[in-house]
């Protein structure tokens, strides 16, 4: 396991700098440098900008200054916002989305396996149909029509919760975390339903069953180890849908989170901001494809025995 | 005095094409002490009658029609499942065929044996886990207290399947149903298993169901025997009546059936006199596998030849590389070093167009009929394809032809645009021989054509492949477990373990007279239907406690 | 249903109940499976409206694409706008028709582009093994954990709103889980033994691959293409709503959505309109790729 472990954070590595090297050259590549948009700056001007951002440098040098700032997690000043750096703009939106991304993670993880498992229980029944539509339809309506409806008929319509902002006024958390999290929730449950029909139609449930213990020990102990595999497997992919899926919903309620600043940031054309978040998104995403790795082979006790050393052979055979 | 009485159990399953009566009115005992053998080919039923007394049938398509099984004054068709669940794995307990499926693999086998003391016996868990070691140790896993906490995987097949019967131990039920304990074990394993359950059946004096499609395999073991077929019994009776005076055609013809006694005569008479020169010559074979630190040597410096007309049996356990030999000189693998002579012709390094010629005269039959055949070409399709590709036949000339091949091989011409997924096992077999005579080849690799399928069938397919051998004078390299079924076809044997060649010769000579270890360990396991007394003579010895120290 | 014995019930009676008939090859049964199905046979008629409505848009839509009629302004569904009009008078039935053009075509287009890619990388590298699948599919796992929403965000940042670039970013994206899953297809069948058979036959490789491993492959691969296009509808439609995928003057239903979402408290019709299309849409798919599925799936034959 140890091993795995250690082979799978290896992975990341260049994963990681080939993501950091085409962020920087793609942003290169942009027609136009960073301060030609704005009008008339004296030739002067621009060439003490230059200096003061080394972009006066051979890109090739610039690159390597860059990877080294990096590594000190530095991601260098704002282009738009003087006298700010893009990791104070990252920290100071990354809490709200956070907490949302935290909550919808949950919502879609816990809500999702369970309609799953109770679907997989008695699949082409009543109990497999009614969750089943229902996932069908988180999957069919974006968040980004999901919101507005939502807030349409439980903000505006029915006054029941408040439409926009973060924190402000008690309630308002509910409809943006509901939201974000409705899609996932939807293929989560699907997930967990295949890995749950899987799983109790394999030759060990039966010798559960055979051995008289109560149904829901069969379906808890003996099938939902195997059968929550895909969706474990599911949560590092599902982490980085949530992250884009929160520049929409950031958008939508309103939510000054970093999903928001990005989407900004990105009509600015403010180079550096996006080109940190990006990196930084990255980061986080390889992060939780591994973390989300390393659950699925902890789950199977044949990656996870490897460290102490399988016995293979049978004594007197 | 019986444990279990069914009388007239009739399970169906309502499916799409309408209902199969896979029980019909059945009725039978199980008595305190003895075991009844339920015998039948793959459909027949056996299986679904006993699961069905213990409600594990998917119910729909399942349902249980009529009947009763009173099991010591309980009806268990009637019993609502809370009850029945008490029933199950405390009196009732089960040993499942396949080993490798029926543990689950996420949980510790220590675990998954104290189960049933928890819910059954509210057992402490340090309870639980002492009695489960005891039982571990009586089954035969050696340093019981250390493997407790081991996974499924890290046990060989033969292992898992004592770990198996230990589960099945540990609530001390009283009656047992083994359902085919030891079809998906190696012969050696299988004998070894055999002895182990039996021991366990007399010391415990348990009332046992053993299932099995073998009635070699019964004959030791059961006192009373069931055969069913199509969902019925029909014959029943004392083990030793069933072998030496069967009473119904099908019970005579699963007896006939199994392969027993030497190559017949008549097919080899010309052969036996003198021997013909050699087809096929292997000089130090080695197919090696794997990379730099983990090499699996699968053939393991073999040399041996196949004469012209002959059929040379390649006999091994799962893993002895016997499969790996076949595909070696069909070039299907590539050998690692050595040679392989086919008619003089140097296989290893011959270029890809002049091995395409070649491969026209050596063909493969397969194990497996439900993998052999594409499953998007129709019997036509896939008789005709050979024929066209190497130019043996013209658009115009191809149909009669492949009805040809179908009455060689004993296919309904109405057959030639069905599909494979319509047929059964032995037809599709038919089909697969048919495609490798199509091409009119001299050399057949047959790799295990007949373990796939039901005895009776697989009498039918060894009749087929003999008079194929004749009437096309083929020459033959046939790869079995079944050392049974080698006797019956081949002239000589080569023994394979581990990727080495043990021993070969003819094979009444080996047979008579085996040198090497492994292959008499290998004879001395095979459940054979001669040589032995039955089993109610090891009954009335009694005490079995020195059964063990033979 | 794995229930002992039943699979093998489930196949003498196969045989029993065809004995009669003449062969009926997997597609044939598949397509008796799919038709069974009720909403899968909705979801293909729902499409095949929805493409020919597309198609014949500029002969059947009632208004122009760029007419305005700035004294009309938004007004609720009625006689002479079904659907009503937006903030600039346009009928939103032609912006809604002419959208459906492109959100069809981005999801049609770049589908296909990731099914030939996909097919192709799969099929070589599943039919090669060894060290050149072995590179081959390690490049795929790299790209595989590459954040390519946020590249495409990037990229549509950097170089303008292009649709071609969509396509093409899109596309770049889907082809990766394609490529995996015709190289297992492939990877698995090529171990079958009636593979095996076909090579012992000394049948070309070009001919095994036609013969013998595409036909078998394929059905895998219809299920995901029809499920990757909702997926990719969904991503142009989420760009375009954040105002970074298609630009004006063209739209699709992602930005007439942006639109209806400003506006939507005053003048709800245009955002519930182009919603609901887009949704029915998507449901009609996803419930023909869920169909699709269950009836090319082998086990699902056995029940």
């Amino acid at each position: 396991m140890g091993r795995f472990i250690l082979n799978r954070l290896l992975q990341a590595i260049p994963v990681l700098l080939v993501v950091i090297t085409v962020t920087f050259f793609l942003v290169r590549l942009a027609p136009g440098g960073p301060f030609s948009a704005e009008k008339a700056v004296p030739p002067e001007v621009l060439k003490a900008l230059e200096i003061k951002y080394q972009l006066d440098q051979p890109v090739i040098m610039q690159y390597f200054s860059y990877l080294g700032d990096l590594l000190q997690g530095d991601f260098g000043p704002s282009f738009k916002y003087p006298g700010r750096s893009v990791s104070e703009l990252i920290f100071s939106g990354l809490p709200t989305t956070a907490e949302l991304g935290i909550y919808a993670l949950l919502i879609s993880m816990l809500l999702g396996t369970a309609a799953g498992v109770v679907a997989a229980l008695k699949p082409n029944s009543a109990q497999d149909y009614i969750p089943m539509s229902t996932a069908m339809i988180g999957i069919c309506l974006p968040s980004f029509l999901l919101g507005p409806v939502l807030m349409l008929i439980f903000g505006i319509g029915l006054e029941w919760v408040p439409v926009s902002g973060w924190g402000n006024i008690p309630g308002d958390k509910i409809l943006p975390a509901l939201t974000l999290a409705s899609g996932y929730t939807a293929y989560v449950a699907r997930l967990s339903r295949g890995g749950m029909l899987e799983v109790m139609s394999q030759d060990y449930i039966r010798t559960a069953r055979a051995k008289g213990l109560p149904e829901w020990v069969v379906v808890l102990k003996h099938g939902l180890r195997g059968g929550i595999i895909p969706v474990v497997a599911f949560a590092g992919p599902a982490f980085a849908g949530l992250l884009s899926g929160s520049f929409v919903v950031e958008t939508i309620f309103q939510i000054p989170g970093l999903g928001r600043f990005y989407v900004q940031a990105a009509f600015n054309r403010d180079y550096t901001v996006i080109m940190g978040t990006t990196v930084f998104f990255a980061t986080l995403i390889i992060v939780f494809n591994l973390l989300s790795d390393i659950a699925v082979a902890w789950l199977n006790p044949k990656l996870r025995g490897r460290q102490q050393g399988s016995i293979q052979s049978g004594a007197n055979e | 005095m019986s444990l279990l009485q069914v009388n007239n159990l009739s399970v169906w399953f309502y499916t799409r094409n309408g209902v199969v009566k896979a029980v019909n009115d059945l009725s039978f005992s199980v008595n305190v002490g003895q075991t009844l053998a339920i015998v039948g080919e793959s459909g027949s039923g056996k299986s679904v009658c006993c699961y069905s007394l213990l409600g594990l049938i998917p119910c729909p398509p399942g349902r249980i029609e009529s009947g009763t099984a009173d099991f010591d004054g309980q009806d268990l068709l009637s019993l609502p499942i809370k009850q029945l669940r008490q029933i199950r794995g405390q009196h009732i307990a089960t040993i499942f065929q396949d080993p490798m499926t029926c543990l689950n693999p996420y949980l510790s086998i220590g675990e998954q044996l104290i189960e049933p003391l928890i819910y059954h016996k509210n057992c402490s868990r340090h309870e639980a886990r002492d009695r489960a070691i005891a039982l571990l140790e009586e089954v035969g896993i050696q340093q019981a207290r250390g493997r407790f906490n081991n996974y499924p995987h890290q046990f060989s097949g033969g292992m898992r399947q004592r770990v198996m019967i230990a589960m099945a131990l540990i609530a001390e039920p009283r009656l047992l149903i083994a359902d085919e304990p030891t079809t998906a074990l190696d012969v050696t394993i299988q004998a070894q298993i055999l002895e182990l359950i039996a021991e366990i059946q007399r010391k415990r004096n348990l009332a046992m169901i053993f299932i099995s499609h073998d009635l070699a395999v019964v004959k030791d073991i059961a006192d009373h025997i069931a055969v069913m077929k199509d969902g019925e019994i029909v014959e029943t009776g004392p083990t030793k009546s069933i072998f030496d005076a069967p009473q119904h055609h099908y019970t005579r013809e699963l007896l006939a059936a199994i392969p027993s006694g030497s190559k017949p005569e008549s097919s080899t008479v010309s052969n036996t006199v003198t021997s013909n020169p050699p087809l096929i010559e292997i000089e130090h074979l080695n197919t090696w596998f794997g990379g730099k630190n983990a090499i699996v040597k699968a053939v393991d410096d073999i040399s041996l030849s196949v004469e012209r007309g002959k059929i040379l049996g390649v006999v091994g356990e799962s893993g002895s590389g016997k499969s790996t030999l076949g595909r070696s000189i069909l070039q299907l693998v590539r050998p690692s070093s050595g040679e392989i002579r086919y008619d003089n012709i140097e296989l290893t390094t011959l270029k890809p167009r002049a091995l395409k010629t070649l491969r026209r005269r050596m063909q493969m039959i397969f194990q497996d009929p439900y993998a052999s055949l594409n499953p998007r070409m129709s019997v036509f399709d896939t008789l005709a394809e050979p024929l066209l590709y190497h130019g043996l036949a013209t658009r115009k000339t191809v149909t009669p032809q492949v009805l040809e091949l179908m009455d060689d091989v004993g296919l309904a011409h109405s057959a030639i645009k069905k599909y494979p997924h319509e047929f059964s096992g032995g037809q599709r077999q038919r089909i697969a021989i048919g495609r490798a005579i199509a091409v009119k080849p001299e050399f057949i690799v047959a790799d295990e054509p007949v373990s796939a399928l039901d005895v009776t069938i697989q009498k039918q397919i060894l009749e087929l492949i003999e008079n194929l051998v004749e009437k096309h004078q083929l020459t033959m390299l046939f790869i079995s477990h079944d050392l049974s079924v080698v006797r019956y076809l081949c002239d000589r044997i080569v023994v394979m373990h581990k990727g080495r060649l043990v021993e070969q010769g003819d094979t009444e000579t080996i047979w008579a007279n085996p040198q090497d270890a492994y292959t008499q360990q290998l004879l001395s396991a095979i459940p054979s239907l001669q040589d032995q007394q039955p089993r109610s003579r090891h009954h009335e010895t009694g005490d079995s406690g020195n059964r063990s120290s033979e | 249903m794995s229930s002992p014995g039943s699979t093998d019930i489930a196949t003498n009676l196969n045989a029993e109940v065809h004995d009669a008939e003449q062969g009926t090859s997997l597609w044939q049964d598949a397509w008796h499976r799919l038709r069974k199905n009720k909403m899968a046979l909705a979801g293909l008629f729902v499409l095949i409206l929805l493409s020919l409505l597309a198609l014949l848009t500029p002969w059947i839509a009632p208004y122009g694409y760029e007419d305005q009629d700035l004294l009309l302004g938004p007004t609720p569904p009625s006689a002479a706008h079904w659907l009503g009009t937006d903030t600039l008078g346009r009928d939103l039935l032609t912006r809604i028709l002419y959208g459906g053009r492109v959100s069809l075509a981005v999801g049609f287009i770049a589908t296909a582009v990731a099914l030939v890619i996909g097919v192709l990388y799969g099929t070589i590298a599943g039919y090669l093994g060894g060290r050149v699948d072995a590179t081959m599919m390690r490049l795929v796992d790299i790209l595989y954990a590459l954040p390519f929403m946020i590249f495409i965000i990037l990229l549509m940042v950097i170089f303008g709103r292009n649709i071609l670039l969509l396509f093409f970013a899109i596309g770049a994206v889907e082809w990766l889980t394609m490529a995996r899953i015709v190289r297992g297809q492939v990877q698995s069948l090529r171990q079958q033994e009636f593979v095996e058979a076909a090579v012992s036959l000394g049948l070309s490789p070009w001919r095994i691959m036609r013969r013998h491993l595409i036909p078998n492959a394929l059905g895998p691969v219809i299920v995901y293409t029809t499920l990757t296009i909702p997926n990719v509808m969904l991503l142009e439609a989420f760009l375009s709503f954040l105002g970074l995928g298609i630009q004006p003057p063209q739209s699709s239903w992602g930005v007439l959505i942006s639109y209806g979402v400003e506006t939507m408290e005053e003048y709800p019709w245009l955002l519930i309109f182009p919603g609901l299309v887009l949704s029915i849409t998507l449901f009609a798919l996803n419930f023909l790729g869920d169909g699709l599925r269950d009836a090319l799936d082998p086990r699902a034959s056995k029940d």
